[in-house]
């Protein structure tokens, strides 16, 4: 990990989990505290250590070449990718209307904003699927006025994510334009910026952070998906198995060990890749 | 200094502000000539700030009107509303408010840009800009890496690129230290005063007021109190706000001749005879404390007590209470030597000569050149 460039005045950004701080004796910490957080972090650990352990290493390189595995992982990438930019582009407006500017009935919005955070994933892909279905909403629609399917495709994949991710994003992004300084957008107005100008120019880069942190946390939470997508989506390799779904199958097919490969490359591929964004994005200046 | 003109007809800014909210209401009439420079003085809460946002499209009108030259700017009246973004309005802020993310010279060009210039025109508008406040040399720096007195430029600058005909400063030295308040003001005075257009500054500071200002506007509880040009204000002040600001001890009372009644058991004698309504005011410099009753010379003296003793630069500086409020600057040594100390009963002193009186009511005097 590259070091932490922590000049950046009055920038708010997520806490580096390991910033380096002046040590004071540990022997201050109470037992009371000490012990359910050593547990907390054994609970955390502990199961990630299982798979080390128990992983086939000597097998690993030619499951690793299996079909489908490299397939999974890239649909994987990708459709969380795609579902992260689908949720910047629709979740930092409607984070920008719920936090600057007064409309009736804004409190329900943010309320049902959230609800895709309680609801089990499963649930939300039922919902999906009522409406985006080949006879539902929006999907009958869709397919005869477009000749659009989304259940069971990889698009589907990618709407199911967003669903289920894109609430991270928005929260976290509303969160930083409420804590940015509303004066420097008034200050944009007396320079002749419109709103959108202002938007663009002022307000966007004032939460920059806020929406790296954003779209990460929702790039993470797509990457794991599973309830909404394999009810919604289906699960055909290549379409629509993504890594979660593979590595259910996997265990399903009584697996064990492919099952533990697949768990061993996802964790590795997505704590690799948030860790070198983490760095270049979030704590750089 | 800045020249202001006589100009013929009218003022480039004609505003009437009026602005209520809650239990706060603007009311105040503030036109400004072109290349004036006005200082809005006063305490805080007193209606500044709201009278700048007002002025600079933040804030709408309840009441009144906002004419700049032949535009009108707001108008609730005849439904008449610019926005901030198209009033072309130059405001300086109180802590600048720089774009953090954007380097000195793309805060300057941010303006032009807006208006409508090209990337081109609007970072060359920048450069100049930069050049004239002496900062050519950091165009490419982020406001981080500004210390206070050249953020203050920066601001000033990105505020002047879109030549406004009316220029906004909100406590344009608050945010600074001592040291470069000073030079920073000098600076600031040379900048207003190439300004061609109307400024309007905002300070409770009124040594800023007294320097930047041709003309200075005191306002209290969203009304204007008193105006005029320094040397009038300094001289005759006519609230007890105006007359702290200006280090004054300051009464109101009725004059026959040489004596002015300011409290119904309390007389002054004063060097101006007047008669009717009046106020008095003298330094504190001019008030001497004694320990016991003094004799001698035609002076007002009386019994008072000693509220509180504060340092005031060199000086000590002694609230007085009693039959009237009043404060006297004594010197250490005096102080040592009457071994003054708060509660104390002590006389105070002061010589009729020592006194100015003039009327409440009157026509504002020929002012004085500063």
């Amino acid at each position: 990990m590259s070091t932490v460039d922590d000049r950046g005045a009055g920038a708010r950004r997520p806490a580096p989990a390991a910033a380096p701080r002046p040590r004071r004796g540990t022997s201050r910490v109470p037992v009371g505290l000490l012990v359910p957080a050593a547990v907390g972090l054994a609970a955390l650990v502990l199961p990630l250590l299982g798979l080390v352990v128990r992983a086939p290493w000597s097998t690993l390189p030619s499951r690793l070449a299996a079909p489908g595995v490299l397939t999974a992982l890239r649909l994987s990438l990708e459709t969380a990718t795609l579902a992260t930019l689908l949720s910047v582009v629709l979740g930092v407006p409607l984070a920008w209307l719920l936090a600057r500017v007064e409309f009736p009935g804004r409190r329900v919005v943010r309320a049902l904003v959230t609800v895709p955070l309680v609801l089990p994933p499963v649930v939300g892909g039922v919902a999906l699927l009522l409406v985006f279905g080949r006879k539902g909403l929006l999907g009958a629609w869709l397919d005869s006025a477009f000749g659009i399917t989304l259940p069971f495709t990889t698009p589907g994949v990618v709407v199911a994510e967003a669903f289920v991710a894109m609430p991270f994003l928005i929260i976290a992004v509303e969160g930083a334009l409420r804590g940015a300084d509303t004066r420097f957008e008034e200050a944009a107005a007396t320079l002749g910026a419109g709103r959108w100008t202002t938007f663009r120019r002022v307000t966007i880069p004032l939460v920059a952070p806020g929406i790296a942190a954003g779209a990460v946390l929702c790039w993470a939470r797509a990457l794991g998906e599973f309830g909404a997508t394999i009810t919604f989506a289906g699960n055909y390799p290549g379409i629509t198995q993504t890594m979660p779904l593979a590595v259910y199958q996997t265990l399903e097919g009584g697996d064990l060990d492919g099952a533990i490969v697949l768990s061993l490359l996802l964790l590795v591929v997505s704590v690799t890749i948030l860790a070198s964004l983490r760095d270049r994005w979030i704590t750089s200046p | 200094m800045t020249g202001t003109r006589p100009g013929p007809g009218e003022p480039l800014l004609d505003a009437h502000l009026v602005v209520e909210r809650d239990r706060f209401r603007l009311d105040a009439h503030l036109p400004i000539a072109a290349g004036e420079v006005v200082a809005l003085l006063g305490p805080n809460g007193a209606g500044k700030t709201t009278a700048l946002r007002a002025l600079a499209g933040l804030l709408p009108l309840t009441a009144g009107h906002v004419r700049l030259g032949a535009v009108t700017l707001d108008d609730p009246g005849h439904r008449v509303w610019v926005p901030a973004e198209r009033r072309h309005v130059g405001v300086v802020f109180q802590d600048y408010l720089l774009f953090p993310h954007l380097s000195a010279l793309d805060n300057v060009a941010f303006g032009p840009r807006s208006y409508g210039m090209n990337r081109l025109e609007s970072r060359e508008r920048a450069v100049g800009w930069l050049r004239r406040v002496g900062l050519a040399d950091h165009a490419r720096a982020k406001p981080r890496h500004l210390s206070g007195g050249q953020a203050q430029r920066v601001a000033l600058a990105r505020a002047l690129a879109v030549d406004p005909p009316l220029l906004l400063l909100d406590e344009p030295l608050a945010a600074l230290d001592a040291g470069t308040r000073m030079d920073t003001r000098a600076e600031l005075h040379r900048h207003l005063a190439e300004h061609p257009g109307a400024t309007l500054l905002v300070t409770h500071d009124p040594l800023d007021a007294l320097v930047l200002a041709d003309r200075l506007v005191i306002i209290e509880d969203g009304q204007i109190v008193q105006e005029g040009d320094a040397a009038t204000i300094t001289a005759q002040p006519r609230t007890d706000y105006v007359a702290r600001l200006v280090g004054l001890n300051l009464y109101r009372g009725q004059a026959h001749d040489h004596t002015v009644r300011v409290g119904p058991d309390f007389t002054l004698a004063v060097a101006d005879a007047a008669e009717g309504d009046v106020f008095v005011a003298f330094p504190p410099t001019a008030v001497a404390l004694h320990a016991r009753e003094p004799d001698g010379s035609p002076r007002n003296t009386w019994p008072a007590t000693i509220a509180s003793i504060q340092r005031h630069g060199d000086n000590l500086r002694v609230q007085l209470t009693g039959a009237v409020t009043a404060a006297a600057d004594i010197t250490p040594a005096a102080a040592s030597h009457l071994r003054l100390a708060t509660g104390q009963q002590v006389w105070a002193a002061v010589k009729a000569v020592e006194t100015r009186t003039y009327p409440v009511h009157h026509g504002e005097p020929e002012p004085e050149p500063r």
